[in-house]
């Protein structure tokens, strides 16, 4: 069982990319779980939303304290949720930002603790707004993260994702977003083959 | 067919399949998805004959509920906590005049305070109002359950609840097997009343009823619960050959076989619990789970039987008989009277604190070494607990117990679990 | 020879309108073959005006609608004395629930019959003061703002009378009830706002609101086949007097209601979609003491020493009534 946690701020369409995110599963014939961690609506406050994705009936529904890929929507929250708790040490991070981690200030963090460093490769900073912004005119950056993580893990693919937008929206608006989603997944795709590299 | 979709959304399409005629309800988190997806398929003709009231409150809702189902109409309306105990005269109405109403409760907390998170305390609250309460463990089940209240009730003259975690199941995403419309209209039929308001063969019903024959009416309301506890087995064999799979009956057991220790419980947290059993069994303990479909009528009978070779057992619950211990233990209790089994009543997951298998486990690991206390109450702050009985001994005016104790605990806002 | 026309109105019985008047121009109980819908047998008090009032409504409505009527009914006076175990007065389907709801449940059997396309069945609702404004308010305004096609009929007499006369929002100032004892400094019931549901019910602009009482039969059978000619939520007030709970003398009860007509402390009149369309004028007008002086749960204010402010403000509540709804001829 794959186990992610995404973490936003209400309005930033979290839970959707929950949601999401297990349509993309089911349509790979897996099976998977997403849920909030609710609250009354509330637009502006610290959101979580999880999802579970495994080849067997998922039974838990306890929220996700030990993730295998964490997807962080928007970056004002490091500081104020322990957005980190429980990562496991191979575990998947992707960041909605266009600073580096280090620029951050969590480069620690995320590196894990001294004896227990975390691959490079695993995790990755997204300007998931900027390719929203550009592709759908809004700053909703939640299915460009689908896009960025799809490269990242490997989860799911790209083919998955954009069914998976395809399902929640329509028009225009699911184009946008499936453009957005696109050009995240090169954009990651390019980060990790540059971090081989470096 | 196989979907991919929020539980609410799986309910209100299983309701629609069930052809409702009269739909009202009033909004309440988390019930709110499940009664907008319905009015949406009314208004864009998707549904088609049946008639969508917005209503003013929950008590209107349940009265609109009575009225329609009293002419004749396939009546459906949903609520959760406050809402259930705002229309509470009307719930216990409905029952004893034996209409067969089916509602869904999307279980969540009773305040105050004011918690929006589940837990069973609302619907095990009105065990007693006549009403069957059936209880789903996965969205599945929750889909699977509406359809087979619609002919339960129908056929015993009785309304049906049917309970869903809030939250945690109306508001996840699952894969469910979505029935076709064929395969519903085969198994349920149109509504038959047994009694209607017909000017062809008008009927007073409500009328008063004296001390000469209360006793009997009341006592009939029993016989059909007990009725029910033939019928709802018998249900679900129907139910598995028209659908293909098994729902409800009065309970299940999973790895029960030669379990030494049982747990039981009602709902979502089944699923939860049997990941731990897993574990517990790969690591060679004897333990097992009854899960509880069928609360009310609470089958006695089943209880016992599936409890008979094990030593003792652990009701798990997410609700609170407040200054007893446990609500369905109490009623697990009464089954097993006489068999000589340790029980342990263990409250959890009240107002939605998470129930975590690491939680669980340690649970379990000293329910069957005999170390758990007769009540526990999972994962409790003592510290918290005991600061605030404190500070009431310290001070006359030590103000509102609620907002002390959040004040102790400091940000809340962060925490996960 | 010319014709002087002649209007006939009732001081004591109904017989001399009727005999004189064409068949076809006779009040619906003055048929033979009226539905009876609220059969003889109930155990209603003598000289009950709740029990005149239902009865005429009721056939009137049944006699608008072919005999296709079912009705949704409070708890109350009405339902208990109609309903008493292990028998029933009812003619027609008749469906008791609650306290509050009758307008809540009348709406779920429009809504079934809706669904149904039995659109030649009708709905009425019916409850007493008590049910309808007080516990049962929510529930009417709900059914009002939807025009839920429902005749919600209201008997108002002033109180909770079947529990043993308890003040309701209906009650009228200075009136005696159990709950508020003639006693103390300021005996009887409270000048309060008022709450006068016929008002609020045109606040909702919905398309029929009538009020009546039972010293003008006639008027109430026509206001309610006029209601049933309508579609959508419509509201009658009927004033129904309980000699009981009013202290008045059961052959009384047809005269207080004329008596509150005629000194304006009840107004009698028809509105439509917010806006009063006809008024049952007053005939001759009368200070409010004439009304007032009959009845035990007013006798607080005569004997020994009169409470002439709290009966001048009375007063002044009649008046305002005379000149909101006009219920003077003009000229007078």
């Amino acid at each position: 069982m794959f186990q992610v946690r995404i973490h936003g701020r209400g309005g930033q369409g979290v839970v959707t990319a929950a949601e999401m995110l297990s349509i993309a599963a089911f349509e790979e014939g897996r099976h998977a779980q997403a849920f909030p961690s609710f609250g009354s609506e509330r637009t502006g406050a610290p959101v979580v939303a999880f999802c579970r994705i495994a080849d067997r009936e998922i039974r838990l529904r306890e929220p996700i304290m030990e993730p295998d890929g964490l997807i962080i929507q928007d970056p004002t929250l490091l500081h104020q949720v322990d957005v980190f708790s429980g990562l496991k040490l191979d575990g998947y991070v992707l960041i909605n930002t266009s600073r580096s981690f280090e620029e951050l200030g969590i480069g620690e963090v995320a590196a894990g603790r001294r004896a227990q460093r975390r691959p490079a490769d695993r995790k990755c900073s997204l300007p998931a707004s900027e390719l929203a912004l550009k592709h759908i005119g809004r700053p909703v950056p939640n299915a460009a993260l689908l896009g960025g993580f799809a490269a990242l893990s490997g989860l799911i693919t790209l083919d998955s994702v954009i069914a998976a937008i395809r399902d929640k929206f329509s028009g225009k608006v699911a184009d946008g977003n499936i453009a957005a989603a696109s050009e995240a997944y090169e954009y990651v795709k390019r980060e990790m083959r540059e971090d081989v590299h470096a | 067919m196989l979907k991919q979709c929020e539980g609410s959304h799986a309910v209100a399409e299983a309701v629609a399949l069930c052809r409702p005629e009269v739909i009202c309800a009033y909004p309440i988190s988390p019930q709110t998805h499940i009664v907008e997806g319905l009015g949406e398929m009314v208004k864009d003709g998707q549904l088609k004959g049946c008639e969508f009231i917005n209503v003013e409150s929950e008590f209107a809702a349940m009265s609109v509920a009575i009225g329609s189902s009293a002419t004749g109409a396939r009546t459906y309306t949903a609520t959760a906590s406050q809402g259930l105990l705002f229309m509470v005269e009307a719930v216990f109405n409905a029952s004893g005049l034996g209409l067969p109403i089916v509602m869904t409760v999307a279980n969540r907390a009773i305040g105050a305070p004011i918690n929006i998170w589940n837990d069973h305390s609302d619907s095990t609250s009105q065990r007693d109002c006549g009403w069957i309460q059936l209880f789903a463990e996965t969205n599945q089940e929750a889909l699977d359950l509406h359809i087979e209240a619609f002919k339960l009730a129908e056929e015993l003259s009785l309304p049906v609840m049917v309970c869903m975690d809030g939250f945690i199941l109306t508001h996840a995403y699952e894969r469910v097997d979505m029935p076709t419309q064929e395969q519903v209209d085969a198994f349920l039929p149109p509504y038959a009343p047994r009694q209607v308001l017909d000017p062809a063969h008008p009927v007073s019903i409500g009328a008063m009823v004296g001390p000469e024959a209360f006793m009997e009416v009341r006592y009939l309301a029993h016989a059909k619960q007990m009725q029910a506890l033939e019928l709802i087995p018998r249900m679900a064999k129907e139910f598995e050959a028209v659908f293909g799979r098994t729902i409800g009956g009065l309970i299940h057991t999973y790895r029960a076989e030669d379990a030494e220790t049982m747990v039981i419980a009602m709902g979502s947290v089944l699923g939860t619990i049997k990941d731990v059993i897993d574990e517990m069994r790969d690591a060679g303990n004897k333990i097992g789970v009854l899960g509880i479909t069928s609360f009310r009528p609470f089958p006695l009978a089943a209880v016992a039987d599936a409890l008979r070779h094990c030593k003792r057992f652990v009701v798990l619950e997410k609700s609170l008989a407040v200054g007893i211990g446990g609500i369905v233990a109490t009623d697990v209790r009464m089954a097993v009277t006489g068999m000589g089994l340790k029980g342990y009543t263990v409250i959890a997951g009240l107002g939605g604190r998470a129930i975590t298998k690491k939680s669980l486990h340690a649970l379990f690991d000293k329910a069957t070494r005999g170390e758990l206390e007769p009540v526990t109450f999972l994962d409790l702050d003592w510290k918290v607990v005991n600061k605030q009985l404190e500070r009431e001994r310290q001070h006359r005016r030590s103000g509102p117990v609620a907002e002390n104790i959040l004040r102790d605990l400091g940000v809340v806002a962060a925490k996960i679990v | 020879m010319s014709f002087q026309p002649i209007k006939f109105y009732q001081t004591g019985t109904f017989t001399v309108g009727n005999r004189l008047l064409a068949p076809q121009e006779r009040s619906v109980q003055a048929g033979e073959k009226r539905y009876n819908s609220l059969n003889s047998g109930h155990r209603a008090c003598q000289g009950c005006g709740e029990a005149l009032g239902a009865r005429y409504a009721i056939d009137a409505a049944m006699e608008a609608c072919h005999g296709k009527l079912i009705a949704a009914n409070a708890t109350g006076c009405l339902e208990v004395f109609s309903t008493p175990y292990p028998e029933t007065s009812w003619q027609i389907p008749w469906v008791h629930s609650l306290f509050g709801n009758a307008a809540a449940v009348a709406t779920g059997m429009a809504a079934a019959l809706k669904v149904k396309g039995q659109h030649d069945i009708r709905v009425v609702a019916q409850g007493g003061d008590g049910g309808t404004t007080d516990i049962g308010f929510g529930c009417l305004s709900g059914m009002f703002e939807r025009n839920d096609d429902v005749l919600y009929i209201c008997y108002d007499n002033g109180g909770y009378m079947n529990t043993g006369v308890q003040r309701s929002s209906a009650t009228p100032p200075a009136a005696r009830t159990a709950t508020t004892m003639a006693v103390g400094t300021e005996p009887g019931n409270a000048f309060g706002q008022g709450k006068f549901v016929p008002a609020i019910a045109m606040a909702h602009e919905i398309p029929y609101v009538a009020t009546a009482t039972v010293a003008d039969l006639r008027d109430l059978e026509y206001k309610v086949t006029k209601a049933m000619s309508i579609r959508g939520a419509r509201y009658i007030h009927i004033l129904v007097p309980c000699p009981l709970g009013w202290g008045t003398a059961s052959q009384d009860t047809i005269r207080m209601a004329r008596l509150a007509k005629e000194t304006g402390v009840f107004p009698v009149f028809e509105a439509e979609h917010g806006e009063v369309t006809a008024v049952l004028k007053i005939r001759k007008r009368l200070p409010v003491e004439e009304y007032l002086k009959p009845q035990k749960r007013y006798a607080h204010l005569f004997g020994k020493q009169p409470r002439v402010d709290t009966i001048a403000h009375i007063q002044g509540l009649a008046d305002k009534n005379i000149r909101k709804y006009k219920l003077l001829e003009e000229g007078i």
